[in-house]
């Protein structure tokens, strides 16, 4: 718990990835969305480690705004975001 | 002069290389002059380079302010990669405490209007992240517009922008409402997602729009039927269940809608036993939708038969292995308690599995689980398993255990000899983190059960032996010896394990409770007025007892002296006295604690829960002492010898008296005595029913002028065949205009009905000059002393 937020956080290895939600949310869902955010990552970056996410921080940001907006879950097939990342990294 | 800047990658790895924090600042700094430099006169080509790093050093913490308007230009510049960059940049270093956020608002508009899906998105994005107020309000109807928009990838953007926009500025759901319903008939999922959402946000911030999406109930269960039967969509699914995350929204909308609505709750009913049987829990998906699952069954006027089988699913849970899972559980099972209590029952002997966990969140919830579940039929069985916990478990549950633990005990207690078993139990193994009530609640319970008093001491005494450290114990144990102690001589019926004791090894142990520098003053306090009582019990030498009492009689601890030396008074004047005053208490009235919680309203009560049956009587005695010696001249002297020597056995009775004798609201008229400067002060008279000849007298003193009144003190004299008591005050400063009055408790024994005079006698500083006021109170209502 966490003033009036509760922090739901999985481990990978080194990382500890955590998201912050209200206390009514459903913790094991989210748990689930961050598995799914680290495997996007995965095949985004092509086996993804640490450094990839240090080196890249700005490509990472824009697949946490492909899945995350304004809070909420947005999209969770992992094609479709795959294939919006794709296209984006084409117009640069 | 300019050194070539770096390129973002290798900025990055100079950052890491540094060995230390100081390394690490010269480079950045080096860095960030190069930055400024840069934004002021540099390339624009490359200028989403050099806010890029400026990026990377904010998020390592460093100042990073000067590149917000650099954010600005680069959102303004046609070309893709820049306004990436500066999108990523205003959302990272803009929020709605710098007023640059505002000049974006402008960019964004003509950035949504374009009809470039991919800028758009971004302009979206950045708007639902930082977004304030006033942003909202002037983008809402961009916004609306690409909610209709035909290419999925904007308006899952738009949707969710919608839903920070009404969070942000509630008066836009107004604006947000129709499209609402059209888009829940899309097939798209991310669509439906955020249509799910940003309906959920509407109904939770007004109920018409509640009522209003009601009416889709049916379709959001078609929905979500056909996920869970239809199959399997390779896209959406994850380990097995069709898109998670979709079930929960639904399940979640489905809850706020059904929540006080028989009719809603009733067209779900099916379906949520449908999901609950259908999803396979092998995995967290499933796990995680049977959970919303389980909490929406909760909440809506669900039919018996689903909470019973919502209670199940929760018992399953618990008999994972993942922790996570089990922590859910524990944590809505609590919730369940209240309600489902039979259900819950069932489960029990797993809950009390989990008491085990190494985990301590873990073990903190199944305790209070535990402790929930305590009912008069398993409160064996339970006990038992919650003191094997007490023994085992960290220190920071241990107080919550045992305060539990006697609670449950006073509440179910099925035999007065298990209820004294338990609490010793609980003394011996957590007596320090004891709250401090239990000692006054184990001694009322002694007190109360006749039958047991042989078996308790007996007990008592041979716990007492073993281990001197824990305070509760040894105050309870030193009390019980000195009632009771002429019962530890004998054999004890009860159980023929614990043999009678010798009078030499009662009085050396007592001896050694004194002594130990483990005890506490008001143990110590305990262990003196025992051996006084023991002097009358046992009818051997007194002599060793007389030692005693006198060498306490020079003690620095003013409380142990003044007991010590009124105990040898005891022995030397009023040696005839001795064997009436020292008798055993009488019964006292089982105080529980509604009775005392009536009390403390009293203010009587509530001067005395504070102090514990160990208070010094020091205040009241050296009161009535001041009182004789300054009052010579008043027509009644309070008779010294019968009220100080009473006053360490009586105090206790009375303060173990009060609690369960509130006085009740008194017919008598209050009464003012004295006024001067503003100062006042009233009596007001109560005659509790049970005792005809006592009178509780409260004095008010009330300030209303201008200036404190300090060092108050009021003292007071009856006739000589009146019995008087003066109580501790609340305090002895009344502040200045009609600030928290002064009370005090006089209690007044009447035993001949004889007609009450009073005398009182008031000093105090106010105004700078000290006041000394004495007088008679006349116009005493005659039910004061009828």
């Amino acid at each position: 718990m966490f003033r009036n937020f509760k922090i739901i956080y999985r481990r990978y290895a080194g990382l500890y990835f955590c998201i912050c939600v209200d206390v009514s949310d459903n913790n094991l869902a989210y748990l689930e969305a961050i598995h799914n955010f680290v495997e996007v990552l995965n095949e985004y970056f092509h086996n993804v480690c640490e450094l990839d996410l240090v080196f890249n921080f700005y490509k990472v940001y824009t697949v946490v705004d492909e899945m995350f907006l304004a809070g909420e879950i947005r999209e969770t097939s992992q094609t479709k975001v795959l294939k919006q990342l794709l296209m984006l990294q084409s117009l640069e | 002069m300019l050194v070539s800047s770096l390129k973002l990658h290798d900025l990055i790895e100079e950052i890491r290389g540094a060995k230390t924090q100081a390394q690490e600042r010269e480079v950045i700094q080096k860095e960030c002059a190069h930055i400024r430099a840069a934004f002021r006169d540099g390339d624009p080509m490359q200028r989403h380079r050099q806010l890029a790093k400026l990026l990377y050093v904010h998020m390592l913490g460093y100042p990073a302010h000067f590149g917000q308007m650099e954010c600005l230009k680069l959102i303004a510049s046609p070309r893709f990669i820049d306004k990436r960059v500066g999108y990523l940049g205003a959302m990272l270093l803009l929020d709605e405490r710098h007023d640059a956020h505002l000049l974006i608002t402008n960019s964004i508009k003509n950035d949504l209007s374009q009809g470039i899906q991919p800028v758009q998105g971004l302009a979206l994005c950045t708007l639902s992240t930082m977004g304030s107020a006033e942003m909202c309000r002037d983008l809402a109807t961009e916004v609306e517009k690409l909610l209709l928009q035909p290419g999925p990838y904007v308006r899952k953007k738009a949707i969710l922008t919608a839903v920070h926009m009404v969070r942000k500025v509630p008066e836009l759901s107004d604006i947000f409402l129709p499209p609402c319903v059209t888009l829940l008939h899309e097939r798209h999922h991310g669509i439906l997602l955020g249509t799910i959402t940003l309906i959920t946000e509407l109904c939770q911030r007004s109920p018409a729009a509640l009522r209003h999406f009601q009416k889709v109930v049916p379709k959001l269960v078609q929905i979500l039927r056909t996920l869970v039967t239809a199959g399997y969509s390779t896209e959406h699914n994850i380990s097995g269940v069709s898109d998670p995350f979709l079930q929960v929204q639904i399940l979640r909308l489905l809850r706020i809608l059904g929540r006080n609505h028989e009719e809603s709750s009733e067209t779900m009913n099916d379906l949520l036993a449908q999901v609950a049987t259908n999803t396979d829990t092998r995995r967290n998906a499933g796990s995680a939708v049977l959970y919303e699952t389980v909490l929406t069954i909760m909440d809506i006027r669900s039919a018996a038969g689903l909470r019973v089988l919502a209670v199940n699913i929760l018992g399953r849970f618990l008999l994972k292995s993942d922790r996570n899972i089990r922590y859910v559980a524990l944590t809505s099972l609590l919730r369940l308690v209240q309600s489902d209590h039979s259900a819950v029952q069932r489960h029990r002997p797993t809950v009390v599995e989990c008491l085990r966990e190494t985990d301590a969140s873990l073990s903190r919830r199944a305790l209070e689980l535990s402790l929930a579940l305590v009912n008069s039929s398993n409160v064996r069985v339970m006990t038992q398993e919650l003191q094997a916990f007490l023994e085992s478990c960290p220190s920071d549950l241990r107080a919550d255990c045992a305060s539990g633990i006697l609670l449950a005990a006073e509440r179910f207690a099925p035999t007065k000899r298990w209820h004294i078993d338990t609490i010793l139990h609980v003394l011996t193994t957590a007596g320090a983190y004891v709250r401090d009530d239990a000692v006054a609640n184990l001694t009322l319970l002694i007190g109360g059960a006749q039958e047991l008093h042989a078996y308790s001491v007996h007990r008592l005494y041979h716990a007492l032996a073993e281990d001197i450290s824990q305070q509760p114990l040894v105050q309870v144990a030193t009390w019980c010896i000195g009632e009771y102690g002429d019962f530890l001589l004998e054999n004890c019926e009860e159980t023929e394990t614990l043999q009678k004791v010798e009078e030499e090894e009662v009085l050396a142990l007592l001896e050694k409770v004194l002594q130990s520098h483990l005890s506490l003053p008001a143990t110590r306090g305990y262990a003196l007025t025992a051996l006084m009582k023991l002097s009358t019990r046992l009818q051997g030498d007194i002599n060793r007892i007389r030692q005693v009492v006198s060498i306490y009689g020079s003690c620095v601890d003013v409380e142990l002296q003044q007991r010590a030396v009124e105990y040898n008074t005891l022995f030397q004047k009023y040696d005839h006295m001795r064997a009436a005053i020292l008798e055993k208490i009488p019964l006292v009235e089982h105080g529980n604690h509604q009775a005392e919680a009536a009390a403390k309203e009293s203010q009587a009560a509530a001067q005395l829960s504070e102090d514990k049956a160990s208070v010094p009587t020091e205040p009241q005695t050296s009161k009535l002492l001041d009182l004789l010696d300054l009052l010579d001249d008043t027509p009644g002297d309070t008779q010294q010898p019968p009220t100080l020597n009473p006053c360490p056995v009586g105090g206790l009775v009375h303060l173990l008296d009060l609690p369960c004798a509130p006085p009740p609201p008194a017919p008598i008229p209050n009464l003012k005595v004295f006024e001067r400067e503003g100062v006042r002060l009233n009596l007001s008279f109560t005659r509790p029913p049970g005792t005809p000849p006592l009178l509780l007298i409260t004095v008010t003193t009330t300030n209303s002028s201008e200036d404190d009144v300090t060092h108050f003190v009021c003292q007071a004299a009856v006739p000589k065949n009146f019995q008087l008591q003066l109580q501790a005050p609340s305090g002895n400063t009344a502040p200045a205009r009609s600030g928290l009055p002064i009370t005090q408790l006089f209690r007044v024994l009447n035993p001949n009905k004889a007609p009450l005079r009073l005398k009182l006698r008031v000093t105090y500083n106010h105004f700078g000059q000290s006041v000394q006021e004495i007088f008679e109170v006349h116009n005493l209502p005659v039910e004061t002393w009828q």
